[in-house]
C-alpha cells in the first residue's frame, strides 16, 4: 500500500496525505502565472499581436494552476497510420485534458498543432508503420529515436505492421510504394500498445505510468516499471503478429483455458469459440496483435494483478480534472 | 494468499426456494445476481447459459430473472464467458455488468481491466464480477466420455453433475446415481488448467463454491469494496441466510488444504515445462 499512497500523494500534490501545507505548493505557482497575463495585458494594444500572446497564455495556463510536479513532454509522430490511434487518446475525452493539464506537454503533434519538425521528446507516442520506400518516413522515424527518451509504438501498424502487412504497392501514384515495416524493424522501440484501434483507457494507462516512471519517487518508479514490464517485453519480443499467435504461443503451449479474451478483443470477429477452444479464421485476420496481448495466457503478472482495485482506484484518482 | 485478499468469510445460501431448486449449492451466484438485477446494481450478467447440447454451456447476456434461471448449475466444462465481455457493452447496451466465471476468467477480466489492448471501455463497466472454485475444467467431449461411457449413462438423461468428496457425481433425471472416482477423470482434464495457481477466484468481487459448507450451502469469500458493498446490501435486503464459517463442518481448513494442493500441483508442473520438455529448451510460462 505504500506505492499506492504515494503514488497518490504524487498525483494530488499531496492534498489526500497531508494535513495543513497542501495550499503552500499552489499558491506560488499561481503567482507566477501573474506575471505571464499582465504581459499579454499591454499587448492587447496591438492587435496583430493579442492572437499570439493569448495562445501562448492558453497553453500555459493550466500547467501554472494545478499543484503538480514538472510534466513530461510527449509528442505523437504519425508514420503510415490512420490517425485512429491518435483518435482513441482524443476519446478519452476530459481526461485528454486532464492528461495534458498535469501530466504532459504535447509538444509534437501534427494533426493538432503547428511545430513543423520533430523535437525532443520524453514520450515519442509513434503510430502507423514506415514505408522504407518514402526516404522522408525513413528520416522521421530515425529523428524519432534520436529525440525520445522513450518511444511507444501506438497501436498495432507500429507495432506489427497490422493491415499495411498486406501492402504490395501497384497503386497510383506512387506504385512504387510497396514495403512497409513496423517500427521496431528500423528503429528499437520501448513500449507497445498493440490494438487496432489501441483502446483509450490503454493508452491513457500508459501515459500516467509512463508519467510515473520518469517524474515519481522510486516506489512509483517500481510500480510503474512493473506495469510497463509486459508491454516492453511485447517490444522486445519481436515485430510480428497474427491469429496464429493464439495457436502458436497459446494453444500448441499447452496454455489456452478456454476463457473468450481473445474472441473478445479482436477488431473483426476473426475468433469464434469451438468448444472452448479459439478458432482463428486467418482470412479476417488483420494482424493487429490484439488477441494475443489480451489473452491471460500470454503474460500475466500477479504482482500488477494482484493489486488491480488499488491500481484502478489510482488511475482513476489520477484522472479526476 | 492461497485463499487471495478478503474482507470476510461465511457459508450461506439463497432465501429463495425457487432458485435453491434449480442451483448447485446454495444458489448464491443466480441470487446475487437477481438481486443486482432487481436493485439496479447491475443491468445484465454474462453466465453460462443452456445450449442445443446437454450440459454445454454457452455464455450468455442474462438480463431478466428468467435468463438467471435458465443458467443456474454447474457444467463441467468450457463456458469461454469472457468472449461476451466487449459485446455485453456494444450492441446488448449494458453499463453495468454483471459477470459470473472461474478463477482463470476472473483473472481474464482484471487483465482486462487494467491492460484493456482490445477491450475498449470495458474496464469502466464492470459492476460485479462472480468468481466460483474450480479445481480443473474439462473439454465437452471429456464429459461426454465420463458420463456415457465411463458412467454408462445417456447425458440427455442427467439432471445434475457434481464434483464432491473425491468423486464425480451423476444424478439421472429419473433418481438414479452414479459415481466416478476421480482418478478416471484426471485424463480428460483440459490441459491449460494444469498451470492455475487460483482455486478459489482470488480476483472476484465476491467468491463462491461448495467446499467447506453442508450440502445445499455455499462457502463464500467477500474480497473487493465493490463486492463488500452489494454483499451487505443483500443481505439486508434479505436475500441470503448466513452462518459464520467456524460453525460449519468441513469448514475453512478444508477449502485451505484443497487450495494449497492445487497450487502445490500446478506450480510444480509449471517448473517442470522449464527443465522437463526438451533439452536445453523450455516451454512457455505466462506468469513474467
Ligand atoms: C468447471 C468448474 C469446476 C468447479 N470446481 C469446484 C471445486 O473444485 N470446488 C468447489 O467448491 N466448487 C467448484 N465449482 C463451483 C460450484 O460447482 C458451483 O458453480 C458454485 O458453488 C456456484 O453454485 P451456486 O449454487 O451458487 O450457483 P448457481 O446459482 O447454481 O449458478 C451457477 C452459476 O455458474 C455458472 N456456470 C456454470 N457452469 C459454468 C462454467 N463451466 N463456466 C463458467 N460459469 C459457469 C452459471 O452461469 C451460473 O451463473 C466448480 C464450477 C465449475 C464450473
Ligand atoms: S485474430 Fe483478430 S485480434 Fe488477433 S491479430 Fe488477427 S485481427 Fe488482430
Ligand atoms: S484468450 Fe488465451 S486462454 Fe483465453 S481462450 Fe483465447 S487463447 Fe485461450
Ligand atoms: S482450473 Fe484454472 S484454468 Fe482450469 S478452468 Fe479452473 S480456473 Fe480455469
Amino acid at each position: 500500500m505504500g506505492i499506492l499512497e504515494s503514488l497518490k500523494a504524487l498525483l494530488f500534490g499531496k492534498h489526500d496525505v497531508s494535513e495543513g501545507k497542501k495550499d503552500e505548493k499552489p499558491e506560488p505557482a499561481v503567482q507566477k502565472a501573474e506575471p505571464v497575463k499582465t504581459e499579454s495585458v499591454p499587448a492587447t494594444e496591438k492587435p496583430a499581436d493579442v492572437i499570439v500572446e493569448k495562445k501562448a497564455s492558453i497553453i500555459q495556463e493550466p500547467k501554472e494552476e494545478k499543484p503538480v510536479a514538472e510534466k513530461i513532454t510527449v509528442g505523437h509522430v504519425h508514420m503510415s497510420g490512420c490517425t485512429g490511434c491518435l483518435v482513441s487518446f482524443a476519446d478519452n475525452y476530459e481526461g485528454l485534458l486532464t492528461i495534458l493539464d498535469k501530466y504532459a506537454d504535447l509538444v509534437y503533434c501534427l494533426t493538432l498543432a503547428d511545430v513543423r519538425h520533430i523535437p525532443e521528446m520524453d514520450v515519442a507516442l509513434v503510430e502507423g508503420s514506415v514505408c522504407i520506400n518514402d526516404h522522408l518516413s525513413v528520416e522521421e522515424i530515425i529523428e524519432t529515436r534520436k529525440n525520445s527518451k522513450i518511444v511507444v509504438a501506438l497501436g498495432g501498424c507500429a507495432c506489427y505492421g497490422n493491415i499495411t502487412r498486406f501492402c504490395r504497392g501497384g497503386q497510383m501514384n506512387q506504385p512504387q510504394h510497396e514495403g512497409f515495416l513496423p517500427i521496431g524493424d528500423l528503429i528499437d522501440v520501448d513500449v507497445y500498445i498493440p490494438g487496432c484501434a489501441p483502446t483509450p483507457q490503454q493508452i491513457r494507462n500508459v501515459c500516467v505510468m509512463a508519467y510515473l516512471l520518469l517524474k515519481g519517487n522510486d516506489e512509483q518508479k517500481a510500480l510503474a516499471g512493473a506495469y510497463l514490464t509486459p508491454f516492453m517485453n511485447l517490444a522486445k519480443a519481436g515485430t510480428e503478429a497474427c491469429g496464429c499467435d493464439i495457436m502458436t504461443q497459446v494453444i500448441n503451449q499447452g496454455l489456452c483455458m478456454g476463457c473468450g479474451s481473445c474472441a473478445a478483443a479482436c477488431p473483426v470477429r476473426a475468433i469464434s469459440m469451438e468448444y472452448g477452444k479459439p478458432q482463428i479464421e486467418r482470412d479476417l485476420c488483420i494482424k493487429c496483435g490484439a488477441c494475443y496481448a489480451q489473452c491471460p495466457r500470454s503474460f500475466f503478472s500477479f504482482d500488477v494483478v494482484n493489486q488491480y482495485e488499488a491500481i484502478m482506484d489510482a488511475i482513476d484518482a489520477a484522472m479526476q480534472p | 494468499m492461497v485463499l487471495g485478499n478478503y474482507k470476510q468469510v461465511v457459508a450461506a445460501r439463497s432465501t429463495d426456494p425457487e432458485i435453491l431448486r434449480g442451483a448447485q449449492d446454495g444458489g448464491i451466484v443466480t441470487q446475487l445476481f437477481a438481486y443486482a438485477l432487481d436493485a439496479g446494481i447491475i443491468d445484465g450478467a454474462i453466465v453460462a447459459g443452456p445450449s442445443d447440447e446437454p450440459f454445454k454451456p454457452e455464455p450468455m447476456v442474462a438480463t431478466t430473472r428468467e435468463e438467471l434461471m435458465a443458467s443456474r448449475g454447474t457444467r463441467y466444462s468450457i463456458s469461454p464467458n469472457m468472449s461476451l465481455i466487449k459485446e455485453v457493452t456494444r450492441s446488448y447496451g449494458l453499463d453495468k455488468v454483471g459477470v459470473v466465471g472461474t478463477p482463470c476468467q476472473m483473472q481474464a477480466l482484471r487483465k482486462g481491466q487494467l491492460y484493456p489492448v482490445g477491450l475498449r471501455d470495458v474496464p469502466d463497466k464492470i459492476a460485479l464480477a462472480v468468481g466460483i472454485f474450480c479445481m480443473e475444467n474439462f473439454p465437452y467431449q471429456g464429459i461426454i466420455q465420463l458420463v456415457e461411457d465411463h458412467g454408462a449413462t445417456k447425458l440427455d438423461n442427467v439432471r445434475k453433475l457434481d464434483i464432491g468428496k473425491g468423486k464425480f457425481w451423476i444424478y439421472t433425471e429419473r433418481g438414479a446415481t452414479v459415481d466416478l472416482p476421480l482418478k478416471v477423470t484426471h485424463k480428460y482434464e483440459q490441459p491449460g488448467c494444469h498451470v492455475c495457481l487460483d482455486y478459489v477466484a482470488n480476483l472476484a468481487d465476491i467468491s463462491t463454491g461448495s467446499v467447506g459448507a453442508p450440502d445445499g450451502w455455499s462457502t463464500i469469500f467477500v474480497r473487493s469494496a465493490k463486492g463488500d458493498d452489494i454483499w451487505a446490501k443483500a443481505i439486508a435486503a434479505g436475500a441470503f441466510e448466513t452462518k459464520p464459517i467456524e460453525s460449519v463442518k468441513p469448514g475453512i481448513d478444508l477449502v485451505t488444504k484443497l487450495a494449497t494442493d492445487k497450487i502445490t500441483k500446478n506450480q510444480k508442473y509449471l517448473e517442470s515445462r522449464a527443465t522437463e520438455y526438451g533439452v536445453g529448451k523450455a516451454l512457455r510460462n505466462p506468469y513474467i
